[in-house]
């Protein structure tokens, strides 16, 4: 927890994980990001706030993991400039998050891409809607820009567009190939199709009604950012959340892990041809749902966590159904696993295809599942767990490899310790109420929110506004970090085994878009 | 003139039947994988609903796109003419034999290959030079298949073959034969864009071999190309039973009785081998498409091992 090699003292931050704040300069920023990254931080999300209309001045703001706490840099440049010296030169990730402040907010990094990222045709050149002055008139359909991916040249090389448009119905994206014959020498993304203004939609919500807008960032991780919209303003508000309430929304987390990888490992099955795979598990998924909402009143859990608890109790006989449902997900899904792994031809196409190494991992700062495929630590219910996880104590699940084999067994894995979890939820649930009464926020005050999703570490970092209003909420996806190495990991596979590789990262479009 | 009936007859039955068999094979492969099943008429649905819509072209699109469909069902339609499904007594196979065939199929896969180069996409491209690649290693293994039983059976057109067997007078048993039977088997999977070579059911247009050429396809292009490539299953299948397992086709000079026994025939060996088609579909996963080379050159060896066992062994 020491921060002595920071130049600026550190400010305890509301936050549900050990988090600390380090006001600094130009000059401190980038000393400190260096620092931090000597020390083991991985950058977790970078974003920024037009404060004008308070004191004259821009901020930036550069949230890092480390081991066993968050530190949040934060850097107002002087006289109201709008420019901030970049952090990719020890953090890569901080690119595309460099070009997306820019086209929200026109806080310029001092080197880097200078290519948009969520601006694209028909947003207007100098339009940043993010700004406090920013025109609330509708943008004016603008001319089409040329967007200058990444040429390769050489004999044969030729480039394969995919997307955003495909030929499934899917999440929107742009795929770049460079191919030589079936073989991918280089694979540039382009996203934001998916861009949806919400970071502007909640400036000005109710602080307690913020969470349904959070739970919308992305569908398939609702209840990991309701969540974290929750943790953020508990912890600005100093609401102890009850026991019963802690344990509740730990469940509906891990139901939530459960029912995407129970999708996923379908999908993957499907992807390698065997069609029967997608069958059994997608039953399986849908049995999850359907209790879902007979438990819960809704299948993806959409608005249950909610400020100060959960929405809904549970009776006796609704854990009854859920550890039945547990001891026959078990059964099933360990048959399945058998399935899958003696199947020679579905080993065939999953070793060894799409391989992240554990150093390329490290050096990106890879999050979550992905991170963990590939034997790098890194799991918040394990390093710096919240109620109700410090009682639980999750076992960190890894696997070595970093193909797709190795994504598909951390699944497989991921499922036994979640429904390990469920059951000692269950099983131990503490009696009590399960919504506690959130007080009034005091104005101007930050507060974090992390929660270990199913993709990895989400983040909400919540500003309050007089009047009990949202000033400023910027969520992240640990979709962020990941999406690049993907580029990385189809290096030298061949285009045909791309689908399957992408769908054993299974990255979030709409949580990235925004 | 009766034969020129049979000959216009067995046509149409292979185009009305050959969506059936379709739908067949699909609603067996639902039932095995714990699917509810689509209905048994569902190709027939789909062609209506694809006959009804308006054709949508790509802008950059030559008569060469336009043409293309009916070349390729065309193609199929002669192809189904000359393989003795039902009856050996069909005039255009007399002019036609089984190597003509080979060369229907291969007329078939250029035009829809260069249909597909011809709008510019980068999926059809894709498509085009992955078919060329499975249909240049699928072409010599399934010519190989068929020498075999051309020695074995001492005839090159199919309808001969199948009266050279059925005229004897008891069975006789081919250790060649099974060989072939096995690589002809490996060769259908690989030419019809089944599993573990092409899945037909993705939509992944990255995976995709046929679907990736017939993607800018609508309306009753794409309608006469599903026919088509149903058509092409069926003609495989009839070949194979042509090859292998001839008995219940009506030979040459049979009455109306023997006819109806010989469609009854036809129909349980098609419905069996469908159900077998989708047991081995739903086994078996995507094969990396590098490996299907090798799944052909696998095809290929087997068939040219039956060919030394008939000249070694004389059996």
């Amino acid at each position: 927890m020491n921060l002595d090699y920071l130049p600026q003292a550190a400010l305890q931050l509301p936050a549900n994980v050990p988090a600390q704040q380090v006001v600094v300069n130009a000059a401190q920023w980038s000393h400190s990001a260096l620092r931090l990254r000597d020390h083991g931080a991985v950058l977790l999300s970078l974003w920024g706030a037009d404060d004008r209309d308070r004191d004259g001045r821009f901020r930036v703001y550069a949230a890092f993991l480390l081991p066993q706490q968050v530190v949040v840099l934060e850097h107002s440049p002087t006289g109201g400039a709008a420019g901030y010296p970049s952090l990719t030169h020890w953090f890569p990730v901080a690119d595309r998050l460099q070009r997306a402040l820019y086209d929200l907010l026109g806080m310029e990094a001092d080197i880097g891409d200078t290519r948009p990222w969520l601006r694209h045709d028909g947003w207007p050149e100098h339009g940043f809607p993010l700004r406090r002055d920013a025109a609330a008139a509708e943008p004016q359909p603008q001319p089409g820009r040329p967007y200058p991916f990444v040429a390769v040249t050489g004999d044969g090389v030729h480039e394969i567009a995919v997307g955003p448009v495909h030929a499934g119905t899917i999440e929107p994206g742009h795929f770049r190939f460079s191919v030589v014959g079936e073989k991918v020498l280089r694979l540039e993304t382009r996203f934001g199709y998916a861009h949806k203004g919400i970071a502007k939609r909640f400036e000005g919500q109710l602080l307690h009604d913020g969470h349904r807008l959070a739970a919308r960032v992305s569908g398939d991780s609702t209840v990991a950012y309701a969540w974290a919209y929750c943790a953020a303003l508990e912890s600005i508000t100093a609401t102890v959340v009850p026991p019963r309430a802690a344990a509740l929304r730990a469940l509906a987390l891990e139901r939530e892990r459960l029912a995407n990888h129970l999708g996923d490992l379908g999908a993957l099955g499907n992807d390698a041809g065997l069609a029967f795979g997608l069958v059994q598990f997608s039953s399986l998924k849908e049995q999850l749902l359907r209790l879902n909402r007979q438990v819960f009143g809704q299948r993806y859990l959409f608005d249950w966590v909610l400020p100060g608890g959960v929405a809904t109790d549970i009776d006796a006989p609704a854990v009854r159904a859920l550890l039945d449902e547990a001891s026959m997900l078990e059964q099933r899904v360990a048959g399945l696993r058998a399935i899958y792994e003696n199947h020679a031809g579905v080993q065939d196409r999953f070793r060894d295809t799409g391989v992240l190494s554990t150093a390329l991992a490290k050096a990106h700062g890879a999050l979550g599942l992905v991170a963990r495929a590939a034997g790098v630590a890194g799991d918040l219910r394990v390093d710096m767990p919240w109620p109700p996880y410090e009682q639980l104590r999750p076992r960190l699940v890894l696997a070595a490899g970093g193909d797709v084999a190795a994504r598909a067994r951390l699944r497989f894995d991921d499922i036994v310790e979640s429904l390990r979890l469920c059951r000692a939820l269950l099983e131990t649930l503490p009696p009590g109420p399960s919504l506690a009464s959130v007080p009034a926020a005091a104005p101007y005050r930050l507060g974090l929110g992390l929660v270990e999703g199913w993709r990895g570490p989400v983040m909400i970092a919540l500003e309050t506004a007089p009047d009990d209003r949202v000033r400023r909420c910027h969520a992240h996806d640990p979709s962020w970090q990941n999406w690049p190495l993907i580029e990385y990991a189809i290096i030298g596979n061949i285009v045909p085994d791309f689908p399957l590789i992408n769908k054993s990262f299974n990255l979030a479009y709409s949580g990235i878009d925004g | 003139m009766t034969a020129y009936v049979w000959q216009v007859s067995e046509c149409l039955l292979a185009i009305a039947l050959a969506p059936l068999f379709a739908g067949w094979v699909g609603q067996c492969r639902a039932w095995l994988q714990n699917r509810s099943a689509p209905p048994l008429w569902q190709p027939y649905l789909v062609l209506r609903k694809l006959f009804h819509k308006d054709a949508a072209l790509a802008t950059d699109a030559s008569w060469l796109f336009r043409l293309a469909p009916y070349v390729v069902f065309s193609t199929m339609v002669v192809a189904a003419a000359i393989i003795p499904s039902v009856t050996t007594d069909l005039p255009l196979a007399r002019v036609a034999d089984a190597i003509a065939l080979v060369g229907l199929f291969a007329t078939a896969r250029v035009f829809i290959s260069l249909a597909a180069m011809d709008v510019g996409t980068a999926f059809g491209s894709m498509g085009a030079r992955r078919e060329m690649m499975i249909g240049f290693l699928a072409e010599p293994a399934l010519l190989m298949v068929l020498f075999s039983a051309f020695m074995t059976h001492g005839s090159t057109a199919l309808p001969e073959m199948v009266e050279g067997v059925l005229d004897q007078p008891h069975i006789v048993l081919h250790p060649s034969l099974f060989f072939a039977g096995v690589a002809f088997v490996m060769v259908l999977l690989a030419e019809n864009a089944r599993l573990p070579v092409d899945n037909p059911s993705t939509h992944l247009e990255l995976t995709m071999i046929h679907e990736a050429m017939i993607l800018e396809y609508s309306a009753r292009h794409l309608a006469l190309l599903e026919w088509a490539s149903w058509l092409k299953l069926f003609n495989y299948a009839c070949i194979g039973f042509a090859l292998f397992l001839p008995w219940g086709i009506a030979l040459h000079g049979a009455g109306v009785g023997l006819l109806a026994l010989a469609i009854a025939a036809v129909l349980a060996k098609l419905a069996v081998a469908g159900a077998a088609l989708a047991l081995f579909e739903t086994l078996s996963a995507k094969l990396r498409l590098f490996r299907a080379p090798e799944f052909l050159t696998m095809a290929f060896l087997l068939a040219v091992l039956g060919l030394l066992v008939y000249l070694l062994l004389g059996a």
